[in-house]
C-alpha cells in the first residue's frame, strides 16, 4: 500500500487553491483545511496541479536498444518531467509487432513503477508496410493495445493505410500515422526551403508530410476510423486537420514541444542535437502549430522522446541519427511557448498533455480530473522559478537533447503516479514507495 | 586566420588578403625553384573522405611548395557503421600532432563539425563538403577572373560591374554555393542558369537571379561564363529527360561560345564532362580558363594555408590576418 498523502495548498489546474488527500492510490478527497493523522504532508503552495500527464509517443528503446533507454530509464525521465504514462511507439527490436512483445513491454512497465507503459502495436509485420500485424492479437492481449504505428516510417501503401484503419474498428483502435512521402523525401537532411538551400543539406519538403495527412483524412471520412496524425510540423498540415474536422473526419493530432518553439535556423550550426525527423521547420509553421494547439485544431502535445547515444550524435550531420529526448523539458517548454505567450491556461494544458492522450489511446485510468475517488495520478509543478535546463536535468539514458544551455521556465516538483512519490521535491526518488 | 570553412562568412578585405597573397605566390612560381622555406615544420594532412585527385594533388602541391610536411589520410566511409567517426580520425590527427586539416567530405558541414566540436586544435580548410561549399574553388575561380580581366593590375581589386553566369546544377553544387557567396561579395552580379529541377527550391535569400534559359542569359553578353559539372547519377533521379535534351538545352555549345562577346571567358571547375556540358570547341577556345583555373589553384591554395598557419593563429574565425 501506498503511503497516504496530504496535499496542501494546491492550485487546482493553475485556479483554485485546495488540498488534495490521497490514500490507497486514490484520490480520497479535495478540499480547504483537511488533514490525516500520520500522514505525509507536501506544502503545495504556489504549485500547480495537473492530473498526470500522459504521452502518447514516446521511444523507450526496450527490448533491442537499451544502450539508448530502457523502460525503467524512460520512466524514470517521463516521472521526471511529470508524466505517469507512456505510450511505448513499437520500433524496438524485435518490433512489438505480436502480443508477446507487447506483454513483454508491458510487464517490464509494471516492474519500473515510474510510470503506466501503455504498448503501442505495429501496423505492419517488422514496420515493413507490406501486411499487417495481428491487430487483434495485440488489442486481446494483456496489453490491450488499441493505438497501432509503424512510427518512423509512413504506411505508405494507401491500400494497406485503408485496411488497417477498416480493421481496427473492431476494437475502437486508432491509427497513429507517421505521415511523410518516402519518395519525396529519400536522403532528406533537414526542412526544404532557404536553410536548406544554403546548407546543401537535402530537403523534407513540408508537402510530403502535408498530401500524406491529406490523403490519409480522406481515407479515414471514406471508411469511417478513426486516424490519429503522429508529430504535425507545417502549417499546412494544421490547415488540412482544420478543414478535416470542419467536415466531420474523426482525425486528432499531436504536436511535439520541439516543433512548438525550435525553427530550423539551428541547423545552421550543423549540431546534429538539432536533427529530428520531422525536421524542425520555419517560424511561420510554429507559429501556426502554436495557433493550431490553441485553437483545438491540434488535439495534443506529445513529446516523441527519442533516445540515441553520444556516438549517434557527436559526429557529422549525415551520420546523426534522427530524434531528441524530451520526456523531461515537455512541460517547461510548453510552459514557454504556449502558456507564457497566453495562448493556454494550465486547464488547457492539462487536456492537452494528460485527458486527451488519454482518451486518444483508450487508456482508462489516466487523464482524469483531480477529483475524489479518482486514481492518483498526479503532477505539482512550480511555474514561477526560471532556470537554464541543463544535463542534470535529464534522467534518462541518453543527453540528447536540444534544449541544454537554453533557459526555460518552471520545475516538476512532484510526481504522484498511482498514489506514490515518483519525484518528490525536485528529485526522482530512487526507491519507490509502494 | 583560424579555419576556412566557408565562403558565406568570408568578409570583402579577408577575401582580397586572401587573393592579393595568391599574387604574391603566383609570382614565386614563375622562378626556377618554386619552393619556399615559409611553413617548414609544419605538417599539413589532406584528410579526404572522398575521392578527389584534383584537388588532392592541388593542396599537396601548395603544401609542398611551402615547405610543409604534407601527410595524405584517405579515409573511407563517413558514419559510425561503416567505420572509423570522424571524431576518432580527428583525434587521431591531433596526436599525430597535425597543425593543419584540409578535409573533403561528402557530407555537408562536416568541416564546421571538425572545427567547432573540439576533437582537434589544428585550423581547418574547406576542401569540399558534401552539397554545401568548395571555398578555395570558388577563391581560384575570383582569382582567375580577375587576372584575365586586369592582368598584373589585379592587386586590391575587387569584382565590382563584372557580370557572372553560372551555368548547371546548382542544387548540388558545392562549387556554385561558394561561387555566389564569394563573387557577389567582391561585387559581382550573379546569374544562375538551371533546369528548375537543379536550382535548390528556396534561393530567395540569394543575392542572385535565376533563369531557365541558357540563350537568354548568354545574349546578356555575361564577362565570365562557369559551366558546372553534370554527375551522370543524376541521371536517373529525374532531373532531366536525357543527356541529349539536357545538353540542347544548357550546354556550352560550338555555337553559343561563338556568340558571346570578345572579352568572355569560360571556366570550368573540372572534370568535365566534354559533349554533354560543356563542347570541345567551348573547352578548347581561348576563351577557356579551365588549365590556368589549375594552375590559380596552386597559388590560392598556398596563400590560404599561409595565412592559417604562418605567425600567429588568432582565435576568431575569419578574423584578421
Amino acid at each position: 500500500m501506498s503511503e497516504t498523502l496530504v496535499i496542501t495548498g494546491a492550485q487546482l489546474l493553475g485556479a483554485t487553491s485546495a488540498d488534495i488527500i490521497i490514500e490507497d492510490g486514490v484520490i480520497a478527497e479535495v478540499g480547504t483545511g483537511l488533514t490525516r493523522t500520520g500522514a505525509r504532508v507536501i506544502d503545495a503552495a504556489g504549485l500547480v496541479a495537473l492530473p498526470g500527464l500522459v504521452d502518447l509517443h514516446t521511444h523507450l528503446r526496450e527490448p533491442g536498444f537499451e544502450a539508448s533507454e530502457t523502460i525503467l530509464t524512460g520512466t524514470r525521465a517521463a516521472a521526471a518531467g511529470g508524466f505517469t504514462a507512456v505510450f511505448a511507439m513499437p520500433n524496438t527490436s524485435p518490433v512489438a509487432d505480436t502480443a508477446g512483445v507487447v506483454e513483454q513491454e508491458l510487464a517490464l512497465g509494471e516492474a519500473a513503477g515510474y510510470a503506466t507503459v501503455q504498448p503501442i502495436g505495429a501496423v505492419t509485420v517488422g514496420q515493413k508496410g507490406e501486411r499487417l500485424a495481428e491487430l487483434g492479437a495485440m488489442a486481446t492481449s494483456r496489453a490491450q493495445v488499441r493505438v497501432f504505428s509503424d512510427d518512423g516510417f509512413c504506411v505508405w501503401d494507401p491500400l494497406i493505410m485503408r485496411r488497417a484503419l477498416e480493421y481496427v474498428k473492431s476494437f475502437d483502435g486508432v491509427i497513429a500515422q507517421h505521415a511523410q512521402d518516402p519518395r519525396l523525401t529519400e536522403g532528406a537532411q533537414m526542412n526544404e526551403g532557404t536553410v536548406s538551400a544554403e546548407l546543401g543539406l537535402a530537403g523534407w519538403p513540408a508537402v510530403a508530410e502535408e498530401s500524406i495527412i491529406a490523403r490519409d483524412v480522406l481515407l479515414a471520412e471514406h471508411v469511417g476510423s478513426r486516424l490519429h496524425v503522429c508529430h504535425l510540423s507545417t502549417a499546412g498540415s494544421v490547415d488540412i486537420i482544420r478543414w478535416a474536422k470542419k467536415r466531420g473526419v474523426d482525425v486528432t493530432a499531436e504536436v511535439t514541444p520541439h516543433h512548438l518553439l525550435l525553427t530550423d535556423e539551428l541547423v545552421r550550426g550543423y549540431d546534429a542535437r538539432f536533427k529530428v525527423n520531422p525536421p524542425l521547420r520555419r517560424e511561420e509553421d510554429v507559429l501556426a502549430v502554436r495557433e493550431g494547439l490553441a485553437d483545438g485544431t491540434i488535439d495534443i502535445v506529445a513529446t516523441d522522446h527519442a533516445p540515441h547515444p553520444s556516438e549517434h550524435k557527436a559526429c557529422e550531420w549525415q551520420a546523426a541519427a534522427n530524434g531528441m529526448v524530451g520526456l523531461e523539458s515537455a512541460l517547461r517548454v510548453v510552459h514557454q511557448s504556449m502558456v507564457q505567450t497566453g495562448l493556454l491556461g494550465w486547464a488547457d494544458v492539462a487536456r492537452v498533455m494528460s485527458s486527451t492522450p488519454a482518451r486518444i489511446g483508450r487508456l482508462s485510468g489516466h487523464g482524469t480530473p483531480l477529483a475524489a475517488g479518482q486514481p492518483a495520478h498526479i503532477t505539482l509543478y512550480d511555474p514561477a522559478v526560471d532556470g537554464v535546463f541543463t544535463a542534470a536535468d535529464l534522467h534518462g539514458r541518453s543527453v540528447n537533447s536540444p534544449y541544454l544551455g537554453r533557459a526555460l521556465p518552471g520545475r516538476v516538483e512532484y510526481t504522484v503516479h498511482g498514489g506514490v512519490l515518483t519525484v518528490d521535491g525536485g528529485t526522482v526518488v530512487e526507491e519507490l514507495g509502494a | 586566420m583560424r579555419h576556412l570553412l566557408d565562403t558565406r562568412t568570408l568578409d570583402r578585405a579577408t577575401a582580397l588578403r586572401i587573393l592579393d597573397v595568391a599574387e604574391d605566390m603566383a609570382d614565386t612560381q614563375s622562378r626556377e625553384v618554386k619552393k619556399l622555406p615559409t611553413l617548414r615544420g609544419k605538417t599539413v594532412v589532406n584528410l579526404f573522405f572522398e575521392d578527389s585527385t584534383r584537388t588532392r594533388i592541388s593542396f599537396e602541391a601548395a603544401a609542398k611548395r611551402l615547405s610543409a610536411d604534407v601527410i595524405n589520410f584517405a579515409a573511407k566511409g563517413s558514419s559510425v557503421s561503416k567505420g572509423e567517426s570522424l571524431k576518432d580520425t580527428a583525434q587521431t590527427l591531433e596526436a599525430i600532432g597535425a597543425d593543419a586539416v584540409v578535409v573533403r567530405h561528402p557530407g555537408s558541414g562536416a568541416p564546421q563539425t571538425l572545427a567547432t566540436s573540439g576533437w582537434i586544435s589544428a585550423g581547418v580548410v574547406n576542401a569540399g563538403d558534401g552539397t554545401h561549399e568548395h571555398p578555395t574553388q570558388a577563391l581560384l575561380d575570383a582569382f582567375t577572373i580577375r587576372k584575365r580581366r586586369f592582368g598584373a593590375d589585379s592587386r586590391g581589386r575587387d569584382l565590382s560591374g563584372l557580370r557572372v553566369t553560372i551555368v548547371g546544377d546548382v542544387l548540388h553544387s558545392r562549387v556554385a554555393r561558394s561561387n555566389v557567396w564569394l563573387l557577389t561579395t567582391l561585387g559581382a552580379e550573379v546569374t544562375l542558369v538551371s533546369p528548375p529541377t537543379l536550382v535548390p527550391q528556396n534561393v530567395s535569400l540569394w543575392p542572385v537571379r535565376v533563369v531557365y534559359d541558357l540563350d537568354e542569359a548568354l545574349a546578356e553578353g555575361p564577362d565570365a561564363v562557369m559551366m558546372l559539372r553534370i554527375q551522370l547519377e543524376r541521371m536517373n533521379a529525374a532531373y532531366f529527360p536525357t543527356e541529349r535534351e539536357y545538353s540542347r538545352r544548357w550546354g556550352l555549345d560550338a555555337r553559343r561560345v561563338a556568340a558571346l562577346p570578345g572579352g568572355s571567358i569560360v571556366l570550368h571547375p573540372g572534370p568535365m564532362n566534354r559533349g554533354l556540358e560543356i563542347s570541345s570547341e567551348a573547352a578548347d577556345s581561348p576563351r577557356s580558363t579551365v588549365l590556368e583555373q589549375v594552375s590559380n589553384g596552386v597559388s590560392v591554395r598556398m596563400a590560404v594555408l599561409y595565412l592559417l598557419l604562418a605567425g600567429e593563429r588568432d582565435d576568431e574565425r575569419g578574423g584578421d590576418l
